[in-house]
């Protein structure tokens, strides 16, 4: 990729705290999510900015386990580090938090969180049976809308909604058509680069300026699948990494990967390839909302059929050669669902499939090592 | 052609020279703090066209000596094969770390898992409870074997373990019977992650506990599967770095 696209990537991402923080002057709000299944329409629609909140890095971990067992994922406990020693800016812009009972961890330390910043927890049904848990769900959507106009003091009409959902699916577009590029063979993109451009645009205060830079980066990215512009060439092995999310910091398995000579061209976790549905922009806003977001397939779902079926697709359109299934430690949903995924993936596909249970630290990179190695050398 | 194969494992580092395939000499040191000081000695006055390496040390040896490398996954699969034509599943249990991998029936890797987050279950858990013990290690099968009735040991983290034998000692109890309580308490979690991977059928034996005649004996009698051991299980991935250099020159070649 060309490096002035980077740099304009760099460039934005360092004015963006600026302009958080005259956005806040100004006597705007911020908002703080942690999950992909909370609707962050609904601060777009209250004039706030969401910032996504999950922790990617080990240094607070550290501070955190003061308070948090340490066998615990280490992206709660990044998470609760960032909080507890504030040394997060977007966690500081943040005038309330959007949590949900995601899974036990973090319910469990947002109850904790809260003792630093006012948490607002959405009940997040374990279930996607839409008879039994959508009028539910779709009741926490409402409170929460409440709450953002109690936070922000501004009033969210339905009509604000619907263009909140409008914008929000053109963003999802843009990051869907951005990850497409990689179904080139070979990818024009590196898998470490992808995960750069992801991670700093979620953070973007206007989200218009992210589906610009997206686009452009999508532009770039299909000249240079027109001219066989490639870090790769065709027989460089072709990996989806699939589990939990990832970010700066937390990206350590996708670089291992490449430094041993994959392109990771596919992710299926709420990082990644999980972001890009679309809100029915036809129906009621807080309905389609509360339809869209539940079925987001994660492994706190029981059953949790809609990541085969997500797999299943991106396994076939990324052409893939192998998966690479990655649960942070003491991540039991995940953990326990690999043994699915890998009998999918071996019975369905015939591919290679590995299973990696770490954290973010840098103190198993050699073992790590020889399991990929081992894993390539199985393609 | 002389192909070599050098296996840089975290205990030990074992050097095999092939002649067209055929084995013409084994080595074996300790690897100690400089690994690369310790292959450089082992391989004095040997001679090859071509080398491979293998095991956690083999990066740095590549970049020392311009060798290949591969994974001790895929050493110890192709030494396997060598000695075992269509063998299924592989345990290797070495100095720090165990493994099991199971091949296809071209002998080909199609999964692995692999214990090297701490030394339970290892050559290195035997060797220091044979120290505490007061046994040698190269016998501490055969004492093992001697005893008369199971002792149960609960702890498989070697420091607990360690302190859980000193206080069966302070007991009184039999070392014996101590001995065979970990030597069963080592082949427990072996036999776990070999059903995890694969379940049935004989498995091929390597690593240097594959010396151990009563874990040999505990693994038959806990899996009920053939159990087979080559002669010299410890060089077993350094015969497969050996076979893949010699394939691989073999392929330049033409």
């Amino acid at each position: 990729m060309k490096p002035d696209l980077l740099k304009k990537l760099q460039h934005i991402t360092e004015q963006n705290i600026i302009d958080i923080e005259n956005h806040k002057k100004n006597g705007n709000h911020a908002i703080g999510f942690y999950c992909l299944y909370a609707p962050t329409e609904l601060a777009v629609a209250a004039n706030a900015i969401p910032l996504p909140l999950c922790g990617t890095r080990q240094a607070p971990i550290e501070a955190a386990e003061e308070t948090l067992p340490r066998n615990l994922c280490p992206l709660i406990k990044s998470s609760y580090g960032f909080a507890a020693t504030d040394t997060c800016p977007f966690f500081r812009f943040s005038d309330i938090i959007v949590a949900d009972t995601t899974c036990d961890g973090k319910k469990k330390m947002f109850e904790l969180m809260s003792e630093i910043k006012p948490v607002h927890v959405l009940q997040l049904p374990q279930q996607q049976n839409f008879n039994l848990f959508l009028e539910p769900w779709k009741n926490e959507i409402k409170n929460l809308k409440t709450v953002m106009e109690e936070t922000t003091g501004n009033k969210i009409t339905l009509e604000k909604i619907s263009n909140a959902i409008k914008l929000l699916n053109r963003e999802r577009r843009a990051k869907k058509r951005l990850m497409d590029v990689a179904k080139a063979k070979p990818s024009p993109l590196t898998g470490t680069q992808m995960v750069e451009i992801l991670f700093k645009t979620g953070f973007f205060a206007d989200k218009e300026t992210g589906i610009d830079l997206m686009n452009e980066i999508s532009d770039e990215c299909e000249t240079l699948i027109e001219r066989g512009d490639s870090p790769y060439t065709k027989e460089t092995p072709r990996i989806l990494l699939t589990g939990v999310p990832i970010g700066l910091g937390s990206d350590k398995v996708v670089k291992i990967l490449e430094d041993s000579g994959a392109s990771v061209v596919a992710f299926e976790n709420c990082s990644g390839y999980k972001q890009t549905f679309q809100v029915d922009e036809t129906c009621d806003p807080i309905l389609a909302l509360a339809e869209q977001y539940l079925s987001i397939p994660c492994s706190v779902m029981s059953p949790n059929h809609g990541r085969i079926e997500l797999l299943d697709e991106m396994i076939t359109n990324f052409q893939v050669d192998g998966v690479v299934d990655l649960t942070w430690q003491a991540c039991h949903t995940y953990n326990i669902e690999a043994f699915q995924i890998r009998k999918f993936v071996n019975d369905h596909f015939h591919l290679p499939y590995l299973h990696i249970e770490t954290d973010y630290s840098e103190s198993d990179t050699e073992q790590l090592r020889v399991r990929i190695e081992a894993f390539l050398e199985m393609i | 052609m002389i192909s070599a194969g050098i296996d840089i494992g975290s205990r030990s580092i074992e050097c095999v020279i092939l002649n067209n395939g055929k084995i013409r000499e084994m080595r074996k040191i300790d690897t100690g703090f400089d690994p690369i000081g310790q292959a450089k000695q082992l391989l004095k006055g040997l001679e090859f066209d071509t080398i491979l390496a293998t095991g956690y040390g083999r990066n740095l040896f590549e970049i020392e000596h311009e060798a290949t490398t591969i994974t001790e996954i895929k050493a110890h699969a192709r030494g396997a094969v060598c000695f075992f034509p269509g063998a299924i599943t592989v345990l290797d249990i070495g100095g720090q770390d165990s493994k099991v991998i199971k091949l296809n029936e071209s002998g080909k890797v199609i999964r692995f898992e692999m214990n090297d987050r701490c030394a339970a279950g290892t050559g290195k858990f035997l060797e220091i409870m044979a120290q505490t013990l007061g046994f040698n290690i190269d016998t501490f099968g055969i004492e093992a074997a001697k005893a008369k009735k199971d002792l149960k040991i609960s702890s498989m983290c070697t420091v607990f373990a360690e302190s859980e034998v000193t206080s069966l000692v302070a007991k009184g109890e039999n070392p014996n019977e101590i001995a065979r309580g970990l030597h069963i308490a080592v082949v427990k979690r072996a036999v776990s992650m070999l059903n995890r991977v694969s379940s049935q059928g004989p498995v091929v034996f390597t690593g240097g506990v594959a010396n151990n005649p009563f874990i040999r004996e505990q693994l038959a009698r806990i899996t009920k599967r053939e159990i087979l051991v080559q002669k010299t299980p410890e060089m077993n991935g350094a015969i497969g770095a050996a076979l893949i250099a010699m394939e691989q020159n073999k392929g330049k070649e033409k």
